[in-house]
């Protein structure tokens, strides 16, 4: 713990200046994020700028606090008893924690897929219309062409048009991560948080995900988690890499990967970490 | 310790584990298999003795070494015990020779060394009455509309099937008129002649001239007028009609009840309730509760239901009936509440597994997606755990469908028409009722005619294990439908 390697000069900040980020608008912006699971500090002054319609990637070893923080952007850590948060979440201007801010309604807009797929134990066509119900859309003819355009969004559409009313338990593990994230566009979120997506998946389905994260850029802001360098390299746009709650860099990920600044970035990424 | 000597150790010791796994595996087959047996066994005994009661036997004349002729049908055959020890084993036949009102008892044993012939001669007669149960005998005479008829049972046989078959459906004022002055004139075996009034005639029949064809038919006809038609003769004759529409009524009330407040006690104590010493107590008393004796649950029940919900409806809502209660005995309703009280340790059970089965990662999806608690708990966690609720409601209808204890002082009868009518409200959950189980109870050990019953407690114990059994297969059935659309994924 006390490796000297570890110890991060605080005046230095972890953003990279000059990465060009500047020019980007920062669209999400997380300020000064300390967390608390009981007594235990999960995530410590997190500063870290996320750029409209593009793709971050959270990296860093397990345990490090990624997923912690993808779940402070939905707020989804509000249901883990004795869960603290501490500091600032803006989104266009407001604080996400804020008074002003109808939790169901943030969550609608801001999207999440998880890292173990998670069907709701319906239909294929239920799994994706569920959003959408839930938030009062009845019409049939509507919630049929929203499910579809989820699907074509997903890239699924063709494997599920025949079978749209069976079991989504049926489906193959790659179907059913596209199904989620087909679910997480059905309520048109504005944000699209990915706890690692292709954890479970083969190349070919992992391809087929990363191609349609790049798609979906046009429309949606993305971070997405992962383990995997190469993932992060070939799809994201900005990279963060964290240690044991904190930020240890944030930049453009070609920036990150070929002349990171920090040295504990350049061994995790090397590999030679530990 | 030298490694080779630890080897052969270990190898022995693998060896009496590799054996103890054997012995256990088959033990826990065995046991099964027993169980199979034994249930399979019982049904087939079940059905075989109370089937028997329905198919037409053969009416054997009977000649005794004293020259006397008996006319009855073969029951079965038994150890004389009155017999000296050492003496040759000696036999007993019982037949049922009915005519209760000549003779008291319906059967009568007959030493088989006393027995010099037995035969089926044709034209002796199975009437079926309204009183006194069955009578045989052979037709002698037939007044129809004060016109005599004499002749040879060939002859008079038709004209008697004729005049049954224009019996109504619905007996009227004037059909009991006439049919009481018909009379048809039987002579027994002893010869004594005997007149009965086609009204009390409710069916008759010639096994002995009958083929295996129309037997099998009236096997079936005598089958459905079992279930279909009320008890006569203080439960001696006729059907179990209304012991089956209480049990099935009884038990849908009961699911009806236990179903909204188990799974809502469950869905309060594992999805809302703060997990807490309180909770913790809550859950042991639903456990211990399991294990109260039925029959606590009846006095209970009686106590409760009975004197004080009914006393102070009847005290509010029909006072002008008062003291007479209305509300405030034993009725249908009160006894499907108080099963559903005895089952609902069942449900909360079964519920609270299924919802604690449900992933997190599905709930978490469902909040994802922006949905509310209650939202996700309506839409997605409790529709993912009907196949386990369902599960617990089979196992509560079991339950309740075989519990008899605590009915009998809530509400359960030895004789009751079906609590359904065309009087408003048509279902009267007030009034009393009859149930199977009770009615094997009060066949078997509390006839007058212990005897003539006893092929009845078979087939009514059939039909109740029957019932038991449809009712949890459809059951089974509706669950897994209900897991194919809802297949868990934690499979
Ligand atoms: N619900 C929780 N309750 C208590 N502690 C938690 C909880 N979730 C996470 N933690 C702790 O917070 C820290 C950060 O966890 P987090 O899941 O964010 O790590 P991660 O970077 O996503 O790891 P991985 O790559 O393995 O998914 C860990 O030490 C973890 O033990
Ligand atoms: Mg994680």
């Amino acid at each position: 713990m006390s490796d000297p390697a570890v110890v991060i000069d605080p005046a230095e900040s972890p953003v990279a200046h000059g990465s060009g980020l500047a020019d980007a608008r920062s669209y999400l912006d997380i300020q000064g994020v300390n967390l608390w699971y009981g007594n235990k500090q999960a995530l410590f002054d997190i500063d870290l700028p996320i750029p409209e319609k593009e793709i971050t990637s959270f990296i860093g070893p397990s345990g490090c606090g990624k997923s912690t923080l993808l779940r402070c952007i939905n707020r989804l850590n509000d249901l883990i008893d004795g869960c603290r948060f501490e500091g600032r979440i803006l989104w266009e201007g407001q604080d996400i924690n804020g008074s002003g801010i109808e939790l169901h309604g943030l969550r609608t807009r801001i999207g999440m897929v998880f890292q173990k797929s998670n069907p709701f134990p319906k239909s294929i066509f239920e799994n994706v219309a569920y959003g959408p119900r839930i938030h009062g859309i009845r019409n049939k003819s509507k919630l049929q062409e929203l499910v579809e355009k989820s699907l074509r969004g997903a890239a699924l559409w063709e494997e599920a048009k025949d079978r749209l009313h069976e079991s989504a338990l049926g489906l193959s593990g790659g179907q059913m991560q596209r199904l989620c994230i087909a679910r997480a566009l059905a309520v048109e979120p504005d944000i699209i948080l990915f706890d690692e997506p292709c954890s479970a998946l083969d190349p070919i389905a992992t391809g087929k995900i990363e191609d349609l994260m790049e798609e979906l850029k046009k429309d949606y802001t993305q971070v997405i988690v992962t383990h995997s360098m190469q993932q992060a390299s070939r799809v994201s746009d900005h990279t963060a890499f964290f240690y044991l709650g904190e930020l240890v860099e944030f930049g453009e990920t070609q920036q990150v990967f070929t002349r990171p600044l920090q040295k504990q970035t350049e061994d995790y990424i090397s590999g030679r970490f530990g | 310790m030298p490694t080779s000597d630890h080897g052969m150790h270990s190898e022995g010791q693998r060896a009496r584990k590799k054996m103890r796994h054997l012995l256990y595996s088959r033990l826990c087959g065995g046991a099964l298999a027993v169980r199979v047996l034994m249930i399979v066994g019982l049904i087939l005994l079940l059905a075989s003795k109370g089937l028997s009661y329905f198919w037409p036997k053969d009416i054997q004349e009977v000649s005794l070494k004293d020259g006397s002729k008996v006319w009855g049908e073969y029951q079965g055959r038994k150890v004389f015990l009155g017999a000296q020890r050492d003496a040759e084993a000696r036999y007993q036949i019982q037949y049922k020779v009915a005519n209760r009102d000549l003779y008291d008892l319906d059967f009568r044993w007959v030493d088989e060394d006393e027995i010099t012939q037995t035969s089926t001669p044709s034209g002796l007669l199975r009437l079926e009455r309204r009183e006194y149960g069955v009578f045989i005998g052979r037709l002698r005479e037939l007044i129809l509309g004060g016109e005599v008829h004499r002749g040879a049972v060939a002859d008079l046989m038709p004209l008697l099937v004729r005049k049954m078959a224009e019996r109504p459906a619905n007996e009227t004022h004037q059909w009991e008129q006439e049919a009481r002055r018909d009379q048809v004139v039987l002579v027994t075996a002893e010869g004594q002649s005997s007149t009965i009034s086609l009204f009390d005639v409710l069916h008759v029949e010639a096994p002995n001239e009958m083929s295996v064809f129309a037997k099998a038919g009236t096997l079936i006809a005598n089958l459905w007028a079992f279930v279909w038609e009320d008890p006569r003769e203080s439960n001696t004759e006729g059907g179990i009609f209304p012991a089956i529409f209480g049990t099935i009524l009884m038990v849908f009330l009961m699911t009806f009840f236990v179903t909204p407040f188990g799974v809502l006690a469950a869905i309060y104590l594992r999805e809302y309730a703060k997990e807490g010493p309180l909770v913790r107590a809550v859950r042991v008393a639903i456990f211990n509760l399991a294990g109260v004796p039925s029959i606590v649950f009846g006095v209970f029940g009686l106590g409760f239901f009975v004197y004080f919900v009914g006393g102070t409806i009847d005290q509010l809502l029909y006072p002008e009936a008062l003291p007479t209660p209305t509300y405030g005995t034993g009725g249908i309703l009160w006894a499907s509440l108080t099963l559903a009280l005895l089952t609902v340790p069942v449900v909360i059970v079964a519920t609270e597994e299924a919802l604690s089965a449900v992933p997190k990662e599905v709930r978490q999806g469902s909040y994802a997606l922006g949905a509310t608690r209650f939202e996700t708990l309506w839409r997605i966690v409790v529709p993912a755990s009907l196949p386990g609720i369902m599960t617990g409601v089979i196992l509560a209808i079991a339950r309740a469908a075989g519990e008899v204890a605590p009915l009998m002082i809530v509400g359960m009868v030895k004789l009751a028409p079906v609590p359904m009518d065309g009087e408003f409200p048509f279902l009267h959950l007030d009034r009393k009722f009859m149930h199977l189980g009770f009615h094997i109870y009060d066949l078997g050990f509390q006839s007058p005619n212990v005897e003539a019953t006893k092929p009845l407690v078979y087939a009514t114990a059939f039909l109740l294990v029957g019932i038991v059994m449809v009712m949890n297969l459809v059951a089974i059935y509706y669950r897994n439908r209900l897991r194919e659309r809802y297949a868990s994924s934690s499979v």
